[in-house]
């Protein structure tokens, strides 16, 4: 995207290829035919690339980065690496003749790139380190193949490491699931039962299967042993998969939480339907989207730390934000609530439009920074993600900056006279327009808080704030209004209910039976969950 | 302060306001067909296509802001779903409208296009009837009629008002446009119904139609405001204005809101219903995102710029913001939310009565100058919008 | 009392404002209508194809116009609102008496301004890929139908080459595009020995952007050890979720690649490709195409960006629409010359067979009987730079099917 940054990785490749591929050029060669597949047709490359993997050694190396980068290429029938302007042999690693524009270079698709993968973790298997050769163990337990039972066992008989080993043996023991030999076939049944894969238990259950009226699996105890594993290994899934749901509900949660408890703050204190609640999201979206700029550009070593930078940046600007609109605009429609909706929609449509304007229509892209990248993984299959972990984490830590703040300080003792009463704060003396303003600021700055964590999940575009509309309004009405403890526990419990519904009726279902529950729910409890105590005149 | 019903009536309806029923009637039905359909394309006062199917379609908006200020400017009740009650009666004359294309769609079936294309080999059963004009016309007033009926006992029974009623009624519309957005659900999905053919066997696109649409949308806009304007200055309009005032004193007092709530809720779905059953021929289209709550908030946008609690004050309103959008997207085609996010904000800070609140003031400061004397005792201001809903 | 008076002045006011809207149009231009999303939720991606459609417009008009004339672009703005596209489609040909209109994207606004060209004998030239399934004598289509983009990208991921996959996700956003996108793709892979059980075919709503649950249900379907792929249509604002949830998630494109039909290089500034490399996407055209073509084009594109202020001008992109929003101005041009009129039938009869040398590096044709476009197709794989590698491509443009003979009923469809 960026062309400066392009040319700089390119000439990273450059020297590294150079510094790992010019000391082996010299020390030793690969036979001419070990490459020359690559001259061949797509299947021929992919034979070369598997055979110098198997047997390969250090050279193989630099001719699969080569492939990796881009790098290799055919002239002539002749296999070569382009190095920038200068074309050396593949095989032997001296300089070729030939214009490097007349080089076609190996388109390098996904399934070379697996090939590669695969390649390289077979080389891997070597290695000194212990966690390398674990990774490439994953690698080739994966989906391993009966050609490379020779190899997994030569790698077996080497190892010392027990976690390897066990890799290893249940590779070896997916090869032997197919053995004509129903002794091998039964210790393999039972070697797998220690993994968590539901591929696994997928080739378990196939040999459980009738064909034809006939078992797959003849051998009565290789059937009982499979049983055995099945059972071990679908224990598993099922805790990890409820774990998964119940963490992606968590997480839906913790989002609607950040997106709707600023809404929660305003909307108590002021009861001011604030339409453009979703575009102080975007604001806060977009400061997180300008500090990634700013240290992209000027501070490059530190730009993982974007996002710590950016929590003070977008509370300010979104705060601020909110300081404006209260000023100007929702301060005049003190004792008309319903009309503010009018102003705040008006608002909502000229921030939209302004942040298009300026930014552009398009969706701007901000990249986890690299600790929020990957995840755990608790079973195969089931990843909680890092970002979503940490958004998580945030909204724990908002939550407590709010609640300490509404509990604690003499502000939030104001906030909360207010919300309660406001005529009674205003005669004993709490200066009630300057609370609006404060409570606002802060409830405007937390809302931009909410934009920062959905910049790392999320779409981050001028709209981006209208599809939270509805959500974050549900929140704060099932919750009860002025409630943050409503808050907590409407959105914790909206994400759970929904994505315990999703896995079984689909998203669209799901997201209707939420609403329509939302409806009946209110019908029962019409103040929401946590309703403010107390005898109320309702005009 | 009881002043008898035929006084109000009369005093809602002077004899000027029964000459400008009679122009408007006029304006619609005779000069609108003749500039349209009788002067050739040449000439000076020729009313092109575009301009009768816009304020045809403008006026469905009036309607329905009628419906909307009815139910929030003279009751309280914010809905934040009126573009559902409008969808639905829309959906509801659109199933016939999908039925009279007939074998002319692009598979040459019995079935409408999305249908055959579902692999669907008969209607659906609540597609039943809808090959017939009548009740489709029925449906398209019972439907909304019905859902706004059903929601609205239960939330004015648990006694849900203000901001709560607001979001679920949101919440309502919201869930239903998600549904409707579902193929299966058996409207067209997000397509929803289009490229109409017919209405009782003629010609959808001839111009003789499109007067026939625009004349019969003058007239569910004359009924629903003269109906509107009726029932705001019955006892009914003032047991309203009281619930919204102060729904437990009116309480107190012996009347029950939800009977009151109910009916004007009911009444208001039904305007909204014929309104959008009107509205689909006129563009051709219907589909789940006339049920988004952006659509639903414009309406209430409409009735607070033209001022609400002022049945014409809500035309104006509808009026007013489509016409201005209708312009500014064309002229000004990346600029035009600023202009009218402006509008909105200003109108609430400064005019918070709307155009109808604007336009009294400057009745009044008119007539305060030249007839200072008559003006105490006629023209004092009735506070229409209420403190707080 | 006052009220009902004005009310009248409003009705009659509205009415003369409607009726003298339309400017007096010179004589010495032809106007040329715009009619995409610059607000909504579109803008995001039809934004572009104004731009492209104003480059285009003033390209031709600095080399002297058509017919001598000067081109004139009426750009208005629908707002993503279906029933206005309608209704400004309706002012562009009636009002403002524009000679062609480019525009729409979604296939729902397309299909609510159908009727109208047809009752005002408009043109249309709609530059997105789409569902096919419709044909219509006013309307011709630049982008891709399913025959030009789905069907080869499917088979490419079934080839040695693409990676043997053997199970299959269709993934969509709920509407019209995927479905049929789906339906057709299901066909098909039937049709090649797929069985159902193989299939597994899921939607979600507008705007979703919580893909936990989806890509659960992938990795487990996944699981069964047999390549699996997913065909995604999910629509322009979800997919960044959809991608970001898929890299965090660990399925990398080596496992379980995704092929896209609406993601392209705009749609990919809005994401950090980095963890996507590998992931496909199938088009008429890449930006990174290497020909004389692309590069002049994608360097005025660049220059008419700087040029008039587009926000972050110096990172713009080129895609798939823009070309054929591109290529659909200049064949209409081109046609417009050879009837020596704008007259709507004339230029239609005068459309068939035109030819253009295309940013893609082919000549392309339009079909003599069909209104679609000969096109190439290319599959890219995804390049950290949010760019794409082409992996594959057809040798010649193919001709399009907008009626898919994978579908019952459309047996000899094919042409007006």
């Amino acid at each position: 995207m960026n062309p400066f940054s392009f040319r700089r990785c390119w000439s990273w490749l450059c020297l590294f290829v150079m510094l790992s591929g010019l000391p082996l050029s010299v020390s030793a060669a690969l036979a001419p035919e070990r490459v020359s597949g690559f001259a061949g047709d797509f299947s021929s490359r992919l034979a070369a690339i598997e055979a110098l993997g198997a047997d390969g050694g250090a050279d193989a190396h630099r001719v699969l980065d080569a492939l990796e980068n881009g790098m290799l290429g055919v002239i002539d029938g002749q296999v070569v690496i382009v190095e920038g302007d200068a074309i050396r042999d593949a095989a032997s690693g001296e300089a070729a003749e030939g214009d490097v524009a007349a080089v076609t270079v190996i388109t390098v698709n996904n399934r070379i790139r697996r090939a590669l993968i695969s390649a390289r973790a077979t080389l891997a298997l070597a290695a000194d380190d212990v966690a390398t050769r674990l990774a490439a163990a994953h690698t080739l337990g994966e989906s391993p193949a009966a050609e490379q039972m020779p190899l997994l066992e030569q790698a077996l008989a080497r190892e010392k490491n027990d976690n390897v080993r066990a890799v290893l043996m249940r590779a070896i023991a997916r090869i032997n699931l197919a053995s004509p030999d129903a002794a091998l076939r039964r210790q393999a049944a039972e070697d797998l039962g220690s993994a968590s894969d539901p591929v696994v238990r997928n080739l378990l259950a196939a040999l459980l299967e009738k064909r034809d009226g006939d078992w797959v699996e003849p051998d009565a105890e290789v059937r009982a042993a499979a049983v055995r594993s099945m059972t071990s290994i679908e224990r598993r899934i099922t805790a990890a998969q409820a774990m998964g749901t119940v963490f992606s509900g968590l997480s839906l949660g913790s989002i609607l939480l950040l997106a709707a408890l600023g809404l929660a703050i305003t909307y108590g204190v002021m009861g001011v339907i604030n339409m453009a609640h979703g575009e102080l999201l975007m604001i806060g979206a977009y400061a997180t989207f300008v500090v990634q700029g700013v240290f992209r550009e000027h501070f490059p070593q530190w730009v993982d730390g974007y996002v710590i930078a950016a929590i003070p940046v977008a509370f300010l600007v979104a705060a601020l934000a909110g300081v404006v609109m209260e000023r100007l605009v929702l301060r005049h429609l003190y004792g008309r609530p319903l009309e503010s909706l009018l102003a705040t929609w008006g608002l909502s449509l000229v921030l939209i439009q302004g942040a298009r304007v300026t930014f552009g229509p398009q969706n701007l892209e901000l990249s986890n920074p690299s600790w929020m990248t990957g995840g755990i993984e608790l079973a195969a299959g089931v990843v909680l993600p890092f970002n979503r972990i940490v958004i998580i984490g945030f909204a724990a830590f908002v939550l407590l900056l709010v609640w300490l703040m509404m509990q604690k300080t003499r502000l939030g003792m104001f906030v909360r006279a207010v919300t309660q009463n406001r005529p009674m704060a205003g005669c004993v003396g709490v200066p009630t327009a300057r609370v609006d303003t404060l409570a606002f600021a802060i409830g405007s700055g937390v809302a931009g808080l909410g934009g920062l964590a959905l910049s790392q999940v999320a779409n981050v575009g001028p709209a981006m704030g209208q599809g939270y509309i509805v959500d974050t309004f549900m929140v704060v009405v099932l919750g009860g209004v002025g409630q943050l403890a409503g808050a907590v526990w409407a959105a914790l419990g909206l994400g759970i209910v929904s994505k315990f519904l999703e896995g079984w009726a689909g998203a669209v279902i799901a997201k209707i039976l939420v609403l329509v529950f939302i409806i009946i729910f209110i019908q029962k409890r019409p103040q929401g969950l946590f309703a403010l105590k107390g005898r109320f005149a309702d005009d | 302060m009881r002043i008898p019903f035929t006084v109000r009536l009369l005093r809602g309806a002077p004899k000027s306001g029964w000459i400008a029923l009679l122009i408007i009637a006029f304006i619609a039905w005779v000069a609108v067909p003749f500039a349209h359909l009788a002067l050739p394309p040449e000439h000076a006062f020729y009313l092109p296509g575009y301009a009768v199917k816009l304020v045809g379609k403008i006026m469905c908006y009036m309607t329905v802001a009628v419906a909307m200020d009815l139910v929030w400017g003279y009751t309280g009740i914010l809905s934040l779903g009126h573009g559902l009650f409008f969808a639905l009666g829309g959906y509801a004359f659109g199933m016939y409208l999908m039925r009279q294309i007939g074998r002319d769609g692009s598979y040459g079936a019995d079935l409408p296009d999305f249908m055959v294309f579902l692999d669907w080999k008969e209607l659906p059963w609540y597609w039943t009837g809808s090959d017939s004009f009548a009740w489709a016309i029925f449906l398209a007033m019972a439907l909304p009629g019905l859902v706004a009926f059903a929601f609205g006992y239960f939330a004015f029974r648990s006694r849900i008002r203000g901001v709560y009623f607001s979001i679920i009624t949101q919440a309502l519309t919201y869930a239903a446009m998600l549904l409707f957005f579902r193929n299966e659900t058996g409207f067209g999905g997000n397509n929803g119904f289009t490229d109409f053919k017919r209405i009782l066997g003629y010609d959808i696109t001839s111009p003789q139609m499109r007067v026939v649409l625009f004349g019969l949308s003058a007239a569910l806009l004359i009924a629903c405001l003269s109906l509107g304007r009726y029932l705001v200055g019955s006892r009914l309009g003032r047991v309203l204005a009281a619930i919204r005032d102060a729904e437990s004193r009116a309480m107190f007092i012996g009347y029950n809101p939800l009977h009151y709530k109910l009916f004007i809720w009911t009444l208001s779905a039904v305007m909204c219903g014929l309104a959008g059953a009107l509205y689909v021929p006129q563009m051709g289209i219907i589909n789940p995102s006339e049920m988004s709550p952006a659509n639903s908030i414009e309406i209430a946008v409409w009735v607070a710029v033209g001022g609400r609690g002022t049945l014409t004050g809500a035309v104006f309103g509808a009026g007013i913001v489509n016409l201005a959008k209708s312009y500014l997207t064309a002229t000004m085609s990346e600029y035009w939310p600023f202009f009218l996010g402006g509008l909105f904000i200003v109108v609430t800070l400064y005019l918070p009565d709307g155009v109808a609140g604007l336009w009294r003031r400057f009745v009044e400061r008119k007539a305060a100058t030249t007839t200072a004397v008559e003006a105490e005792t006629e023209a004092k201001p009735t506070k229409t919008a209420g403190a707080s809903a | 009392m006052q009220n009902r008076r004005s009310f009248i002045k409003a009705l009659v006011l509205s009415a003369s404002i409607a009726a003298i809207g339309a400017p007096v149009h010179a004589a010495d231009t032809i106007k040329v209508g715009v009619l995409h999303s610059l607000s909504g939720t579109m803008a995001i991606s039809e934004t572009a194809l104004k731009n492209t459609a104003l480059l285009a417009i003033e390209e031709i008009n600095a080399s002297g116009g058509v017919l001598g004339k000067q081109l004139e672009a009426v750009v208005v703005d629908p707002a993503s609102d279906w029933p206005l596209f309608a209704e400004k489609a309706r002012q562009l040909v009636s009002q403002d008496k524009v000679a062609v209109v480019f525009g729409c994207w979604t296939s729902v606004s397309r299909k609510s301004v159908n009727p109208v060209f047809k009752e005002l004998n408009g043109l249309l030239f709609y530059p997105v890929q789409y569902e096919g399934e419709e044909l219509e004598k006013n309307v011709f289509y630049t982008g891709a139908a399913p025959n030009q983009q789905a069907i080869p990208a499917v088979e490419y991921l079934m080839s040695e080459e693409g990676g043997g996959a053997k199970r299959f996700v269709l993934l969509g956003t709920d509407y019209v595009y995927p479905r049929t996108t789906n339906k057709i793709l299901r066909a098909f892979l039937k049709s090649k020995g797929v069985k159902d059980e193989d299939i597994l075919e899921t939607y979600t709503p507008f705007g979703h952007s919580d893909y936990q649950t989806i890509i659960a249900d992938i990795k487990k379907f996944a699981s069964t050890g047999r390549k699996t792929t997913v065909i995604s249509t999910i629509n322009g604002d979800s997919n960044v979720p959809f991608y970001k949830e898929l890299g965090n998630a660990g399925l990398k494109a080596t496992d379980v690649p995704v092929v896209a039909f609406s993601v392209g290089e705009e749609e990919l500034r809005g994401v950090d490709t980095k963890p996507l490399v590998g992931h496909l996407a199938a088009w008429n055209y890449f930006e990174s195409l290497k020909n004389a073509e692309n590069t002049a084009f994608i360097a005025k594109y660049r220059a008419w960006a700087k040029a008039n202020g587009v926000p972050n001008a110096d990172t713009v992109v080129t895609n798939d629409p823009m070309e054929a929003t591109y290529v659909g101005i200049h064949m209409w041009k081109q046609a417009v010359e050879k009837a020596g009129s704008t007259d709507t039938d004339k230029v239609i009869a005068a459309l068939s067979g035109q030819t253009f040398k295309a940013p893609s590096g082919f000549t392309l044709t339009m079909d003599k009987t069909n209104h679609h476009l000969h096109k190439p197709v290319f599959i890219g794989e995804v390049r950290a730079d949010g760019q794409f590698d082409v992996v594959w491509q057809t040798k010649q443009p193919i001709r399009a099917q907008p009626w898919s003979p994978y579908i019952a009923g459309n047996e000899g469809k094919q042409g007006l």
